[in-house]
């Protein structure tokens, strides 16, 4: 029984990225004198802060079944709010209230739209990403608005504890927050119901359409903090801020053992996926690789990620068909891989 | 109206609400910008138009059978390069084989995305997110970044978006626009009428019954996904034709607008609805609006905000107006077929 259970755990698919995360580390290592100067890891999570701040939340989204692309529309909206309020005259706390209460406002149309309209999310938020990229457009033109006040701009930039700035452990929090709402929480346990089955989930008398639009809206209000938090560490905002972002961060959520389908994966595994290409990024640019070929890097690490657990169970089908007298030899430790998708033309 | 209902199945309806709507858009356009209604502002809109419908064509053979193809804007950057360069080293070339050659890649390509999702069983956004990436990233690595220039090409592919296919009047159908006209017919009726067409129908509507029914749906798939990358490597063509300047960003981001012109066109994402004509006449009213708000110089930074209101509010009148419609516009269908007894089994 312990040493199923065990076998159980070494098979689960943080496993996998656990031991992915050691060869890079291993690898990065090798390359680089570099990699293990404090600066350089303080600089892995504080050069896409905003990215890992919106993973967290991405995760709760996808595992309810639904997508956000208009996170980072959202989140350039938020920045240019803030910045266009400050120099309106406004204090930057008024400032980033607004442009929270804007993201927050922002979510609450995309979860609408979403949960009461029944159109796809993908759609929704698609329009969304176009629109809120438009508002940003519509406040700020093609100007950039700087010259934030210094303490600000030393939040974001400066260390808070060693090199490490404050905008890290803010991060660290929401992401512990993230881990014991998720997995802990009866929210969480909703989240998980409705990805995976939102029929059933509904009869049991879980009120979907609130949980849905709910995690919209708290996909916004991250969205526009991790706007804030863009605002503070580049010190300047432009329309066409984060264009793009929303990719990386569906890429590392998917990584992280999540099922587009909902219902199933962990936020430990979002957080390996994280830690997995962050350090693959900051590997490559410490070996002068360039962004694009970084991106593909990872795109194809996600297409692998899901093609070799498809065919190492497809394998295990046809081992255990080819040895049918002995079917449970392949068959323990209970739900080890991520769901198999259920590819939708079988 | 029973004759009407009848007449004019629902599908129909919805294209000639789109046409409604355009012709609408047009008016108010036309009332607000003087000399709107010249054959340049046509030409200027058929123009712009011919690219993403090529390539939502392909996309809705996709959103069909219940995928998406994320990837199409690389596929189209990396063709339009690739022609471009070559084009730049070898001296003639005649447009067939061009276009051959433009078809050949992006299908290549297609067809990687197609194993994958079908074959792999890995999910279509998983797969096409992850090529999007490296069709990108190869791009980047074959071109070493470096753009290709207007100065290289040969004269004829720089002519070609002026040369004309027929004249009505001052309008004419010019070449670009008259490619992805032929495409869209082509494959008005290859889903209307030929058994592949009806078996991406089949899959996106009911992959259970489709499969109960015989069809084999991985390979139907991975046609769907080469044809839409054989239609994004033409469109790569035309996007060297109308451009001639290619850097390594060409296409980014054009996938969202093809997508946005499927959807508006009322192509179900969620598969088994939605036809090539509506596609089209997505992508003419989001290219008339993109066109006509630039021309009307209030403020080009409006652009945007508009197209994502507009792409919320086009599929949210779907919605209502569909679920509204369903059951009174087939009522005279289940009138008119008497009720059969049921097979004894």
């Amino acid at each position: 029984m312990q040493r199923s259970k065990l076998w159980a755990r070494l098979k689960s698919w943080e496993a996998l990225l656990f031991i992915i995360l050691c060869v890079v580390i291993f690898v990065n290592l090798r390359l680089s004198s570099h990699y293990l100067d404090l600066n350089n890891l303080a600089n892995i999570f504080h050069l896409s802060i905003e990215k890992s701040l919106m993973v967290l939340i991405m995760a709760f989204v996808i595992i309810n079944g639904e997508i956000d692309l208009s996170v980072a529309s959202i989140m350039a909206l938020g920045a240019t709010v803030l910045a266009e309020r400050y120099e309106a005259g406004w204090s930057i706390a008024a400032g980033l209230a607004l442009a929270l209460l804007v993201g927050l406002g922002c979510g609450l149309l995309n979860g609408l739209f979403v949960a009461y309209m029944g159109i796809p999310s993908l759609i929704v938020t698609l329009a969304g990403q176009i629109g809120y990229r438009g508002a940003a457009r519509i406040i700020l033109e093609d100007r950039s608005v700087g010259d934030f006040p210094k303490w600000f701009t030393s939040l974001g930039q400066d260390g808070f504890i060693g090199p490490f700035p404050i905008t890290s452990f803010l991060f660290l929090a929401l992401f512990i927050l993230g881990l014991v709402v998720l997995q802990y929480s009866v929210f969480g346990r909703y989240v998980y119901a409705i990805g995976n089955n939102r029929a059933a989930a509904e009869y049991a008398g879980i009120n979907a359409k609130q949980v849905k639009v709910t995690l919209f809206m708290l996909s916004g209000l991250i969205a526009a903090l991790a706007g804030a938090c863009y605002a503070a560490r580049l010190g300047n905002v432009r329309a066409n801020a984060a264009e793009g972002f929303e990719l990386d961060v569906i890429t590392i959520v998917l990584l992280g053992g999540v099922s587009i389908f909902g219902g199933t994966g962990t936020m430990l595994g979002v957080g390996l996926s994280l830690l997995v290409v962050l350090n693959l990024r900051n590997g490559m640019s410490l070996s002068n690789v360039d962004g694009n070929t970084q991106t593909s890097v990872v795109g194809s690490l996600l297409i692998l990620s899901v093609l070799i657990p498809n065919w190492m169970q497809r394998l295990q089908r046809l081992l255990s068909h080819l040895f049918a007298k002995n079917p449970k030899l392949f068959n323990r430790g209970g739900a080890a891989e991520p769901k198999s998708p259920v590819s939708v033309h079988q | 109206m029973r004759r009407v209902r009848r007449l004019v199945p629902l599908q129909r309806l919805r294209e000639l609400s789109l046409v409604l709507i355009l012709i609408i858009v047009i008016v108010i356009f036309g009332n607000q910008i003087d000399n709107y209604y010249t054959p340049r502002t046509f030409n200027r809109i058929s123009s712009t138009v011919a690219l993403i419908t090529l390539v939502a064509v392909g996309q809705t053979l996709v959103l069909l059978t219940r995928n998406v193809d994320l990837s199409v804007g690389s596929m189209v950057g990396f063709t339009a390069y690739y022609l471009g360069r070559h084009l730049s080293k070898t001296e003639d070339m005649s447009p067939m084989v061009l276009a051959a050659m433009a078809m050949g890649i992006g299908g290549a390509m297609g067809l990687i995305n197609g194993l994958l999702v079908a074959y792999g069983r890995i999910p279509a956004i998983v797969v096409t997110l992850g090529t999007m990436a490296i069709y990108r990233g190869a791009l980047v690595r074959y071109s070493d970044s470096k753009s290709v220039a207007t100065r290289e090409l040969p004269p004829w592919i720089k002519d070609l978006p002026q040369e004309t296919l027929y004249k009505f009047g001052e309008y004419e159908l010019r070449a670009l626009p008259g490619i992805a006209l032929g495409a869209v017919i082509i494959f008005f009726f290859i889903l209307l009428y030929s058994s592949f067409g009806r078996r991406l129908y089949a899959i996106g509507s009911s992959p259970e019954a489709a499969h109960l029914a015989g069809i084999h749906a991985p390979r139907m798939v991975t046609l769907a996904f080469t044809l839409c990358g054989a239609l994004s490597g033409l469109g790569g063509m035309v996007y060297l034709a109308r451009f001639g300047t290619i850097t390594v960003e060409a296409g980014r981001g054009l996938e969202l607008q093809v997508v946005a012109a499927a959807v508006v066109g009322g192509v179900s994402i969620t598969g088994g609805s939605g036809t090539v004509l509506g596609a089209m006449l997505g992508a003419i009213l989001i290219g008339t609006l993109e066109q006509s708000l630039i021309r009307m110089q209030i403020n080009e930074f409006w652009k945007d905000a508009v197209m994502g209101l507009c792409i919320i509010v086009a599929v949210s009148v779907d919605r209502i107006l569909i679920n509204q419609l369903t059951p009174w516009w087939s009522r005279t269908e289940l009138q008119r077929m008497p009720e059969e007894p049921h097979a004894e089994v």
